[in-house]
């Protein structure tokens, strides 16, 4: 699996308060949250997302279990996050949902084209290529369904 | 020889394994979505219905014909499928569990970020989104890593005005937010003895705020009697002799009142630094300090006298509502001139009730004072039920008398 996307930089400990605000949630709209995403961070960040790969700081989406979080990145176009480090329940939601999230402390030019890699474990971007830490094999196998409904509709 | 995780998931740190889950629960908030993805999932059952949770407590009552929308269709979906339901007024799902559901060696996950607090228990209790959620409805199990263990060893007594939220903040000030990221957390030491059942829900309830699974205490005696009262046998849990990846020593007698400066959990100080920060709003509730014995410790502190600025209060529960009610401490809180919420989550996630406006500052007794949480260009700090209910008769950040 390759993504092709071009870099947005985000810094540490982004918190899924701030990917979707909680006001949001009491809907099953997923537009709204992809037009809301970032809204307390930057207002104006949810209409740079189509086709972007996020580059994070360390622990990104941190805090509540939301999957609406995940889903709302998706929903606007995010083709994958990179972060050194994330919260385990987002990270573990993003499989779920099909949004690729990778570990892997590489560096952040906004706007710079971006490659990942995900068989082959690297991500390419400024010139640069940087290791990627593997998903277990499940997680592999959920991710290339396209996320655990997939996954189950597959197995069954 | 392995830690508590180890024994109850039935592997070693790092292994990846397949468990049945004895007790899952999800609540308003996260139900709409799991239940879209079960849909999703085709298959119309659900594996052990005796097993499955659905409660309502983010936004309970309803506000909003949207948001009445979404808990009839949960309800309707409860009770078709026989799950156990607990409507609007009857709690916070995490407060509610821990009232003689969990038991120690038990899996436990909920669709909330906060499922950490029924470690408090010696369970392992862990939080997931939806969809993990959805696929535990259709076929009883999930899937875990087994964490490696961070040991948070305590000694000696909480002394007065100190309490179990000030330990809580401490130690997750010590770790930072991402300190026990993929771990658990295991609460050990001469210490926990003297923390009540209520106190090491509320030391538990922020592990997931330093990114672990969970926050696990071995079950004692006073677990036991905890869950005698419910009419729950259990055996105690005998701690072994085993391999932590760290370990971090903390002496009670050395905790101090402390405030959690937004709008990181993290960054901790003494309240002692922030006396007189003007407040406009006080919040006593939710599944960190919610509880009777907080309640308890709210009204004595403002019995017979006046807030000076607007303090609002959710029992975390009904059966705390009820014996506190009982008791007289509700009496003392109303009298005080404090508003009470109904049992539930109330302002904490700030959805409805309790929004603060922009550039107000509110002193809670939460867990999370992220930016914007409580409503949009509000500051949150975080602090123990004595910090809390003292601000309150202040009228501004103040810390109570030891
Ligand atoms: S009280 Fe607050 S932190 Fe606890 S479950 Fe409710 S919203 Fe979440």
């Amino acid at each position: 699996m390759q993504i092709h996307g071009k870099a947005v930089c985000l810094g540490e400990d982004i918190d899924t308060d701030m990917i979707i605000a909680g006001r949001y949630l009491r809907t099953k709209d997923r537009s709204l949250w992809a037009t809301h995403a970032f809204e307390d961070l930057d207002p104006a960040l949810a209409g740079r997302l189509e086709g972007s790969v996020i580059v994070a700081g360390k622990n990104f989406g941190c805090g509540s279990s939301r999957e609406q979080a995940p889903v709302a990145l998706k929903e606007a176009g995010v083709l994958a996050v990179i972060a050194p480090t994330f919260a385990r329940i987002f990270f573990r939601n993003s499989i779920n949902v099909g949004l690729p999230v990778i570990e892997s402390g590489c560096e952040c030019v906004e706007g710079e084209d971006i490659m990942v890699d995900l068989d082959g474990g690297e991500v390419q971007t400024g010139g640069r290529s940087y290791p990627i830490r593997p998903l277990s094999p499940r997680m592999r196998e959920i991710l290339h369904a396209g996320g655990l409904v997939a996954y189950w509709s597959d197995k069954r | 020889m392995s830690t508590l995780s180890e024994r109850i998931l039935l592997g070693t740190a790092g292994e990846f394994v397949d468990r049945e889950v004895d007790r899952a629960y999800a609540h308003d908030g996260t139900g709409v979505l799991t239940l879209e993805a079960w849909h999703e999932m085709g298959t119309h059952t659900v594996a052990h219905p005796e097993r499955v949770y659905l409660l309502f407590d983010h936004i309970a009552p309803a506000n909003s014909s949207t948001t009445a929308g979404l808990q009839a269709e949960l309800r309707t979906f409860a009770r078709s499928m026989g799950l156990h339901f607990c409507d609007v007024g009857g709690g916070i799902c995490h407060q509610v569990m821990g009232e003689g559901s969990a038991l120690p060696g038990e899996i436990i996950v909920g669709a909330d970020s906060h499922t950490c607090t029924l470690g408090a228990f010696g369970a392992f209790a862990t939080g997931v989104g939806a969809t993990d959620m959805a696929a535990i409805w259709v076929s009883g199990k999930s899937w875990f890593r087994v964490p490696e263990t961070i040991a948070i060893q305590l000694d000696g007594h909480l002394q007065n005005p100190a309490e179990a939220k000030d330990l809580a903040l401490t130690y997750v000030g010590r770790l930072g937010m991402d300190g026990a990221t993929y771990r658990s957390i295991e609460f050990v030491g001469d210490g926990v003895a003297g923390l009540s059942m209520d106190s090491r829900q509320t030391v538990s309830n922020l592990a997931v705020e330093t990114g672990a699974k969970t926050g696990l205490f071995y079950a004692d005696e006073v677990t036991k009697r905890y869950l005698s009262e419910s009419g729950r046998k259990t055996a105690i849990q005998h701690p072994e002799e085993c391999r932590y990846e760290k370990e971090m020593g903390i002496d009670l007698d050395d905790i101090v009142p402390v405030v959690a400066v937004p709008p990181r959990v993290d960054s901790v100080r003494p309240a002692g630094d922030l006396l007189g920060l003007p407040l406009d709003q006080v919040f006593i509730g939710t599944c960190t300090n919610g509880r009777y014995d907080d309640l308890e410790r709210l009204a004595e502190i403002l019995k017979g006298k006046k807030v000076r600025v607007r303090t609002v209060v959710a029992p975390a529960s009904r059966d705390v509502l009820l014996r506190a009610a009982g008791t007289g401490v509700i009496a003392d809180i109303v009298q005080a001139g404090c508003v009470l919420l109904p049992p539930g989550c109330g302002p904490c996630l700030g959805a409805h009730m309790g929004v603060i406006g922009e550039g107000e500052i509110c002193l809670s007794t939460a867990n999370r004072n992220f930016r914007n949480r409580m409503g949009v260009g509000g500051e949150i700090y975080l602090s123990s039920v004595a910090t809390a209910a003292t601000s309150a008769l202040a009228g501004e950040l103040a810390v109570r008398e030891g």
